[in-house]
C-alpha cells in the first residue's frame, strides 16, 4: 500500500534522529507567526506540545474538554517517567532502554521510533527537572531513580507516587506562561468532534461547546490530537471516565488509518470490582509488586479467611511458573497468570476473581516501618476503600484495562496517513508495540510533545507559509459541522427507555470477556455479533435526556460510547486477524505447550494499519511490515 | 476483614433522603430539590450513589444532577461538592470522589450544594466555574524556561528536606475546597502552594519575587476574598496543603514591597 510511508531517516540507527533534525525543513520565525496549529488534548503530550509550538512562535490553539487543562489523565500515572541517564552507574545506555522497550512490546514497534523515544528521555526530564517539577531526591540533593517494571537497571525517575500528576503541572504551567503571552489560546469544555479535512489536508476541527452546546468551526495550517487512550471501552478501567477515543475516531472516519487497535494493556494490580454500580476500578502501582508476592488457594474454592491458609497451601504461582522474575514478570504475564488462576477456580475472595498480594514476608524481613515508607500512601487508599489493612491481611487485587498501545498509524514524523494531521502520545500507535513497559508512558508523552513534533511539524509547515489563514466559512466547514449537528439531534431523538451507561456496561462486559486478556476466533466472531446487536438496540432505545443546547453530560457520554461500538468491533476484527500471540494479545490458539504466549514472527511482523470504509462496512487491512536491523528477535522469556 | 464475608443482598439496604442543589444554568436560580433514594449500598463510592441517583432520575423521565469528576482516585481535582456543610463532607482529607457511603447510616439526610464562592459562579446545578484558577496561575506561577533550554537534570543539588517540602505544596490538586471552605472566598492557600513551590527551587527563584506579587493582584482581581487566617482551608484540603505556605507567600509578598 503506498499510503503506508514510515519515513525513517537513513543511516545507522544511532545517528537516525540527528540526520533527520539535520535535514528536515525548517520554518522561519516571521513565517512562524503566521501559521496557527490546533492541539486537541492537554495532558502531558498535549500541553507540552502546545506550550513549546507556542515558544517557536506559532498560533497555537489548543482544546480539552475539562473545566481546566491541568485535569487531563495524565495526572493519574503514579510510577515514575523513564531516561536513559545512568545515575545509577549500573550499566544503562540508551541502547538498552530501546532494547528494554523492543523486547517489552514483544518486537512489535518501529525500531528506529523507540530508539528515538530512549534518546529523547534525557532531554525530557532535562526540562521537566528546570520546570519544577519535584522529582524524588537522595540524601545527596540529586534526583533518585528506582527500577520499575522488571528491568535489570534503575532508571525510573518519581516524584514520590504522583509523577504523573507532577510532570503534568508541569507542562500544564508551562501552557500558562504561553496563554498569558497570548501566544496559545485555550479552549475548555469542548469536544472535538469532527476533523475538517480539505483538499486532502487537515485543515480544522468542529467542536462542541460543553456549557451551552453551540458546535464551533476551528481552522488551522495543521492539526495535533493528543488525546489519549481509550481503555474506558471496557467501561470499568483504570482510566478517568471521561477517556474517550471521539476525536482519534473522527480523524479515522476522515482517513486516518487505525494500528494495533486491539493491542490493550491490561494491568494487574488493580482494587477489584467491589460492587455492581461501580463506576471506575482504582489502580494500585506497581510498585507493590517489588515486596508483595502474589498467590492463592492450593484448593479449589477455597474460600476460607488468607490467616487461615497455611504456607503450605499457598500457590505462589508467579513465583512457580517464572523462577527468574518470579512476581515481577512484566504486566502482560502478570494479568494472564492472574486470570488463568481465577478461571481454574482458584480465585481468593467471594467472587473468586482476584488474587492476594501479600506483604507479610517482607514487613517480617525489612520491619514493617521500612515497608511504611514505601507504600504508606497505596496502604491507606487501600484501606479506605476497601476496609482492608494491608499490614494485617493480604490485598485483593485483580487485572483492569488500563493502556492503548494501539493507535492514530502516524509516521516517523508522527503524521497520520492524512497531510497535516498530527497525532503523539497514547493516541498514537508509535513506540510500546504489542505491550507497554513501566513508566513508558510520560516519557513518550514529554518526548513527543517537548522535542519530537517541534521539530517534525515545521517539515510540513514549510510547504504552508504561502497558505493564508484559512476561512471557516466554507463549504468542507460546513458539511463537517452538519454532520455533527446531525449526529447529536439523532441521540437525542431515539427517545428510548434504556440508559447510556447501561449500553456502556454491556459492551464493555463483552470486550472484557472476548477481546480482553485472553481471545481466540470463536469469541470474537461471537462478540463482533453481539456488538453489531447491541449498537443497533442503542439507536432503537437509548435514552438522553436534555437538548443539545445545554450543558447535557449524558449527551456528552452517548457520543463517546456512540464510538465504542465501532472501535470495539475494530479492536475484535483486529484481535481476529492477528492469528498469534504476542505482548498482551493472547490468542489461545497460538501458545506454547506450556500455556505461554507464542509469538509468529514469519507471520505476523506487521504493525495491522486499519483503512475506515464507511458506517457499518468492513475494515480493509494495510500493513506496514517491521523490519528489525539492530536487535535480534528473540522468544521473550521470563522463566 | 468483613469483606470477604460479606452477603451482597443484604448490603443494598441503605435509605438516604438527599437535598441537592439544582440550578439550570448561570442565567437562573437555582434552588433545592429533594429525593428519597432506596436500596443504596455501603459499598458504593459517594459519586457512585449518584450515578446510581442518576439512573433512577433518567429512567423516570427526570433530568439527571449534572456533577464534576473524571479520574474517581482523587488526584484530578475536577469533583466538588459542598455536602453537609463541609466540602467533599465529614471525612477528613478526601476529595469527593473518595468519599465512601460507609461513612453515613442508613436513613441520613444529605445535603449537597455546588462550591459557594463569587469568583466560582455555577454551571448547572453542582458544576461550577473554576477557570479563575487558571488565570491565577496564568499571572506566574511557572519558571520561564523554554524547551529545549534546560541544563542537565543533575546539575543543581537540591536537599531532600527542601525537594520534599516543595513536592508538598505543588501536590495541590487545584480542586477549590480552600475556596469553598473560606468565609472570605480566599484563594491563598492555592496561590500560596503554587508560590511555595517555585520560590523553594533554585529554579524558580529569580522568578519568585514578582510570582508572589502578581499571582496575590490576579487573585484579588478575580474577587476572591482576603485571607484571614481562620485555618479552615488547611482542614478542607483533600491533599492537606499546609498553612505554612501562606505565611511563606507573606514573606515573599514583604520583600517584594520592600525592594519596590
Amino acid at each position: 500500500m503506498s499510503k503506508l510511508q514510515s519515513k525513517i531517516p537513513e543511516g545507522i540507527l544511532a545517528d537516525k534522529w540527528q540526520n533527520h533534525k539535520d535535514s528536515v525543513k525548517l520554518v522561519n520565525p516571521v513565517s512562524r507567526s503566521s501559521l496557527d496549529i490546533i492541539v486537541v488534548g492537554t495532558g502531558l503530550s498535549g500541553a507540552s506540545a502546545a506550550s513549546t509550538l507556542a515558544e517557536l512562535g506559532y498560533n497555537v490553539k489548543a482544546f480539552c474538554f475539562h473545566d481546566s487543562p491541568r485535569r487531563a489523565h495524565s495526572v493519574a500515572a503514579q510510577g515514575g517517567i523513564n531516561a536513559a541517564k545512568n545515575y545509577k552507574n549500573d550499566g544503562d545506555s540508551v541502547y538498552r532502554l530501546f532494547i528494554d522497550i523492543i523486547k517489552g512490546g514483544d518486537y512489535r514497534a518501529r525500531e528506529a521510533n523507540v530508539y528515538r523515544a530512549a534518546e529523547i528521555s534525557n532531554q525530557s526530564i532535562d526540562h521537566l527537572v528546570a520546570a519544577g517539577v519535584p522529582f524524588t531526591r537522595e540524601y545527596s540533593g540529586y534526583p533518585d531513580n528506582i527500577s520499575f517494571g522488571g528491568v535489570q537497571v534503575s532508571r525510573t525517575f518519581y516524584a514520590q507516587g504522583q509523577t504523573g500528576q507532577q510532570c503534568l503541572l508541569g507542562a500544564y504551567s508551562g501552557l500558562n506562561r504561553q496563554i498569558a503571552q497570548g501566544r496559545v489560546i485555550m479552549y475548555n469544555r469542548r469536544d472535538m468532534l469532527e476533523l475538517v479535512v480539505v483538499d486532502g489536508q487537515a485543515r480544522g476541527i468542529i467542536t462542541r461547546n460543553l456549557v451551552n452546546g453551540e458546535i464551533e468551526r476551528h481552522s488551522a495550517h495543521a492539526v495535533v490530537l493528543a488525546t489519549g487512550g481509550y481503555g474506558t471501552i471496557y467501561y470499568l478501567s483504570t482510566l478517568a471516565v471521561g477517556s474517550n477515543a471521539t476525536a482519534v475516531w473522527a480523524a479515522h472516519r476522515k482517513g486516518a488509518l487505525f494500528s494495533n487497535p486491539g493491542f490493550m494493556q491490561i494491568h494487574p494490580t488493580s482494587i477489584p470490582q467491589l460492587n455492581e454500580y461501580q463506576g471506575k476500578l482504582i489502580l494500585m502501582s506497581e510498585s507493590l509488586r517489588n515486596d508483595g508476592r502474589i498467590w492463592v488457594p492450593r484448593t479449589k474454592g477455597d474460600k476460607r479467611h488468607p490467616d487461615e491458609i497455611k504456607e503450605e497451601e499457598r500457590d505462589y504461582y508467579l513465583e512457580r511458573r517464572y523462577p527468574a522474575f518470579g512476581n515481577l514478570v512484566p504486566r502482560d504475564v502478570a494479568s494472564r497468570a492472574a486470570k488463568e488462576r481465577c478461571d481454574a477456580g482458584y480465585g481468593a475472595g467471594d467472587s473468586g476473581q482476584s488474587v492476594y498480594l501479600d506483604f507479610s514476608k517482607a514487613i517480617e524481613k525489612q520491619g514493617r516501618k521500612v515497608i511504611e515508607k514505601k507504600y504508606r500512601n497505596l496502604f491507606e487508599m487501600y484501606e479506605k476503600i476497601t476496609g482492608v489493612n494491608p499490614f494485617n491481611e493480604p490485598m485483593r487485587i485483580y487485572p483492569a484495562g488500563h493502556y492503548t498501545m494501539g493507535g492514530l498509524w502516524v509516521d516517523y514524523n508522527l503524521m497520520t496517513t492524512i497531510p497535516g494531521l498530527f497525532a503523539i502520545g497514547e493516541s498514537n500507535f508509535s513506540d510500546h508495540g504489542a505491550n507497554r513497559l513501566g513508566a513508558g508512558s510520560l516519557m513518550q508523552c514529554a518526548g513527543d510533545g517537548y522535542f519530537i513534533l517541534p521539530v517534525t511539524i515545521g517539515d510540513y509547515l514549510a510547504g504552508e507559509i504561502k497558505t493564508p489563514r484559512l476561512h471557516t466559512d466554507t463549504r468542507e466547514f460546513e458539511k463537517a459541522e452538519k454532520a455533527a449537528r446531525e449526529k447529536l439531534l439523532r441521540l437525542v431523538a431515539v427517545n428510548g427507555r434504556q440508559t447510556v451507561t447501561s449500553f456502556h456496561k454491556r459492551l464493555g462486559r463483552i470486550m472484557w470477556d472476548m477481546c480482553g486478556m485472553v481471545r481466540n476466533e470463536e469469541n470474537l466472531k461471537k462478540a463482533m455479533k453481539m456488538i453489531k446487536e447491541l449498537k443497533e438496540m442503542f439507536w432503537r432505545d437509548v435514552r438522553v435526556p436534555g437538548t443539545v443546547n445545554e450543558l447535557n453530560q449524558e449527551l456528552e457520554k452517548a457520543v463517546k460510547v456512540a464510538d465504542f461500538f465501532d472501535l470495539g468491533f475494530l479492536m475484535c476484527q483486529d484481535a481476529l486477524d492477528r492469528k498469534e500471540s504476542c505482548g498482551a494479545h493472547f490468542r489461545e490458539e497460538s501458545q506454547t505447550s506450556d500455556g505461554e504466549a507464542q509469538r509468529i514472527d514469519s507471520d505476523f511482523s506487521y504493525v495491522a494499519c486499519w483503512e475506515y470504509r464507511g458506517d457499518g462496512e468492513k475494515h480493509d487491512l494495510n500493513k506496514e511490515e517491521l523490519r528489525f536491523e539492530n536487535v535480534k528477535m528473540q522468544k521473550r522469556s521470563y522463566k | 476483614m468483613f469483606m470477604d464475608f460479606l452477603d451482597w443482598t443484604q448490603l443494598f439496604n441503605m435509605e438516604i433522603n438527599l437535598r441537592i442543589w439544582r440550578q439550570k444554568d448561570a442565567d437562573n436560580q437555582g434552588g433545592f430539590v429533594d429525593y428519597y433514594l432506596r436500596n443504596v449500598a455501603e459499598e458504593m463510592s459517594f459519586l457512585e450513589m449518584l450515578d446510581f441517583l442518576n439512573r433512577t432520575l433518567i429512567e423516570n423521565g427526570d433530568e439527571p444532577v449534572a456533577f464534576e469528576h473524571d479520574c474517581r482516585e482523587g488526584i484530578c481535582g475536577s469533583c466538588s461538592m459542598y455536602i453537609n456543610g463541609r466540602p467533599n463532607g465529614p471525612v477528613d482529607n478526601v476529595t469527593t470522589c473518595e468519599l465512601r457511603m460507609t461513612s453515613f447510616r442508613n436513613g441520613d439526610s444529605i445535603v449537597i450544594e455546588p462550591w459557594r464562592a463569587k469568583s466560582f459562579p455555577v454551571i448547572k446545578d453542582l458544576v461550577v466555574d473554576r477557570s479563575a484558577f487558571d488565570k491565577i496561575i496564568q499571572a506566574g506561577g511557572f519558571i520561564s524556561v523554554n524547551a529545549g533550554t534546560a541544563p542537565g537534570a543533575n546539575s543543581i543539588s537540591i536537599s531532600k528536606r527542601i525537594s520534599e517540602e516543595a513536592f508538598d505544596a505543588a501536590e495541590c490538586i487545584g480542586c477549590g475546597a480552600c475556596v469553598a471552605a473560606c468565609k472570605n472566598s480566599s484563594a491563598m492557600l492555592f496561590v500560596s502552594a503554587k508560590v511555595s513551590h517555585l520560590a523553594l527551587l533554585p529554579q524558580g527563584q529569580s522568578e519568585a519575587r514578582n510570582r508572589a506579587r502578581s499571582m496575590v493582584e490576579k487573585m484579588e482581581e478575580l474577587g476572591f476574598g482576603s485571607c484571614s487566617n481562620t485555618g479552615a482551608c488547611e482542614i478542607e484540603c483533600p491533599r492537606g496543603i499546609s498553612l505554612t505556605h501562606i505565611a511563606r507567600l507573606n514573606r515573599e509578598f514583604l520583600k517584594d514591597s520592600l525592594k519596590s
